[in-house]
């Protein structure tokens, strides 16, 4: 281990990665803050930028730098506005924006920058503790058990974006399936499903998904939306927190940085839930007195969501690079984004790219440093973002989405794609479609189908499933994942019908 | 009915096109080596529309009885929303997309950025302009000497 770290600071040291990561965690925080703007769409933009670089283990690091400076940044939002620019921060405006309101807005982002720093570093640890142990044990696996760990986590996704409604999550996953399969198949390289339409030849452009999907409705929804509440152009001053103040919030720091990494090493379960997991726990656990301050501007109200977002973002890196297979939305693009610079996340990755697997982790740390040092002082002035407006705002993001999809593919009918795809991702969103199981669904569909193919050709049939008792097992707990959100609300609703009697 | 259930039947079509196309037309043209393989390239795609079918009927019927939740924009009352600047911004950026090779990168992305402004209600023309130019000179010169990447810069009648 020590070896493997000494390559990844090596890496990760280099001028080059440095700069990579203080840009990303500037552009991240910068860009995440505009209310709107999730990690995803912000990845989704970068990715062409960091494809053309050409380096795994800068783009990587670029990108993962992005990723937790659009946490920060949608944490200052969420603290300063009271309008989150990501999900995962939805429980930081509870205890921030009031904290905000009453002239502790520095304070507020001080905790939530400590906060987020510990969760991520702490995350970090436990990610270079765990990700080797899992990586050895994901050696033994075959691609049967590859083809089944892809439907639990599938099934996962489907079963925790789908919040009750577990039909439409598994519909969508499904259709993200069904696109993957367009284009040139596993099988023999067969031309499959393009109509004869040369452009589908090689398939959809995964960027072109990931910024219709992401990216384009959310802009959409900010044109749609009717103007947002001015900033109230509040000076930020006094960063200090007192000696109190830290040792009070010390606890439910270390508390929810466990918490949330291993909620984001599970599949579907990402930053938000891990945020709003953390807050309801450490309400749960506060004293009496110390609970009537939660949602008034309550210091451990604050640094428990930030904390826990932030471990959980590190966690969901812990099936990415073992297993291959990521966790969420952001995640997948950084799967996709990392098989177009031709490696393969996997448990081979720690043996055949080395310094790729812990330069990431090296950066991490650093990431998480800059974000403290670097970001915290600056916020006063970028926060100036907020105040660009809209109707120079969203042109630009248009812009760059369509400049995404361009690069990636240099042809003009993927921009037609990209807007059709966004038309239809709009819709989806406005009749309450997770979008995220589609994509996740279209990364993991290629890998799948090959394991799947494989495992088929191996055992001459679908034998592997019952001769594997591994990947039986899995595959009994994908029934499970899906089945039992299902039928839980089934019964929830027949007791609520017992109750209401004859309504 | 509500807008998530006609959305399923919209999508119950395309699977059942898909499904036609998986299971009725595709191995008819398989080469013998790959029929004694176990399994086919129509196999997955088989499995999925299966699949993808159930949900959708299961979303059609409402099996599972969920309300339709509301987001943050209620599709009911769409046209009370900016409507008619969304749809005005996806038609510019068809045109941007129709645009971009015959018109080259600066026009088109300059016409972009400007009409995009106005639309949204900006009436600063000299600011829009001067952003405008500023941010269309960057990004190609980032796109074009940075990353490399070929972008026609004039028209072609002009030999960009």
């Amino acid at each position: 281990m020590l070896e493997g770290l000494l390559i990844g600071l090596q890496t990760a040291l280099s001028i080059q990665n440095l700069l990579m990561v203080i840009a990303g965690c500037l552009i991240g925080t910068f860009i995440g803050m505009l209310p709107g703007l999730g990690p995803m769409s912000i990845i989704a933009i970068m990715i062409p930028v960091a494809i053309s670089m050409g380096d795994p283990s800068a783009a990587l690091i670029l990108l993962a730098g992005v990723y937790y400076g659009a946490i920060f940044g949608g944490s200052t939002s969420s603290i300063l506005l009271n309008a989150p620019g990501v999900a995962g921060t939805v429980a930081s405006s509870f205890d921030g924006y009031p904290m905000a309101r009453q002239g502790k807005a520095g304070k507020a982002l001080t905790i939530a920058a400590i906060s987020s720093f510990a969760g991520g570093t702490i995350g970090a640890i436990l990610l270079m503790i765990f990700a080797p142990a899992l990586s050895s044990v994901a050696l033994l696996f075959h691609s049967s058990e590859y083809f089944a760990l892809m439907v639990v986590g599938l099934s996962a996704i489907a079963a925790f974006a789908g919040t009750g409604q577990v039909a439409k999550a598994l519909l969508m996953t499904t259709l993200g399936l069904i696109m993957a399969t367009v284009g040139e198949g596993a099988l023999f390289n067969l031309p499959r499903f393009t109509m004869g339409i040369l452009d589908l030849q090689s398939g959809f452009g995964f960027i072109t998904l990931a910024m219709a999907m992401f990216a384009l409705p959310e802009a959409l929804f900010l044109v749609l939306k009717k103007k947002e509440t001015a900033t109230d152009g509040g000076e930020i001053s006094d960063l200090r927190i007192s000696g109190a103040e830290a040792r009070a919030i010390a606890p439910v720091i270390g508390r929810q940085s466990l918490q949330g990494f291993f909620i984001g090493v599970l599949p579907g379960a990402g930053a938000t839930i891990a945020s709003f997991l953390g807050y309801a726990v450490e309400r749960n656990i506060a004293t009496k007195a110390e609970q009537d301050e939660f949602g008034k501007g309550s210091i451990k109200g604050l640094a428990a969501p930030e904390t826990a977002n932030n471990a959980a973002c590190t966690g969901s890196f812990v099936p990415l690079l073992t297993l291959g297979i990521p966790g969420s939305g952001t995640t997948a693009i950084l799967l996709g984004a990392l098989i177009a610079l031709n490696v393969t996340p996997g448990p081979r990755l720690m043996i055949d790219e080395p310094q790729v697997f812990w330069a990431v982790i090296m950066s991490m740390f650093i990431g998480n440093l800059v974000l403290l040092i670097l970001n915290l002082p600056l916020i006063p002035y970028i926060a100036k973002v907020l105040s660009v407006p809209r109707n120079f705002l969203i042109p630009f993001i248009l812009f760059f989405t369509l400049m995404g999809a361009y690069i990636g593919q240099n042809n003009a009918t993927e921009l037609l794609l990209l807007v059709g795809f966004g038309v239809c991702a709009t819709a989806l969103k406005f009749a309450d479609y997770p979008l995220a199981p589609l994509l996740i669904g279209f990364i993991l569909g290629g890998m799948m189908e090959d394991n799947f193919a494989r495992s088929m050709q191996l055992y001459d049939g679908v034998a592997f499933i019952w001769e594997r008792p591994m990947t039986l097992g899995l595959l009994i707990i994908a029934v499970v994942l899906v089945a039992l959100p299902s039928y839980r609300a089934r019964r929830a609703r027949l007791n609520a019908a017992g109750v209401a009697d004859g309504d | 009915m509500a807008l998530d259930r006609w959305i399923a039947l919209i999508i119950l079509g395309i699977c059942l096109a898909y499904g036609y196309a998986a299971w009725f037309t595709m191995d008819a043209g398989l080469a013998p080596f790959m029929r004694r393989t176990p399994i086919w390239p129509s196999t997955f795609p088989k499995l999925l529309s299966i699949i993808a079918i159930v949900s959708c009927f299961i979303i059609i019927f409402n099996v599972e009885k969920s309300d339709l939740k509301i987001g943050e924009i209620d599709y009911r009352r769409l046209h009370e929303y900016h409507l008619g600047q969304a749809i005005f911004l996806l038609v510019l950026m068809v045109a941007y997309a129709l645009c971009l090779r015959p018109l080259g990168f600066l026009f088109s992305t300059m016409a972009f950025l400007i009409l995009g402004s106005a639309v949204l209600g900006e009436r600063k023309v000299i600011l829009m302009v001067i952003v405008a130019a500023i941010a269309t000179f960057v990004v190609w010169y980032l796109v074009q000497e940075v990353l490399g990447i070929y972008l026609r810069p004039l028209p072609g009648f002009i030999g960009g």
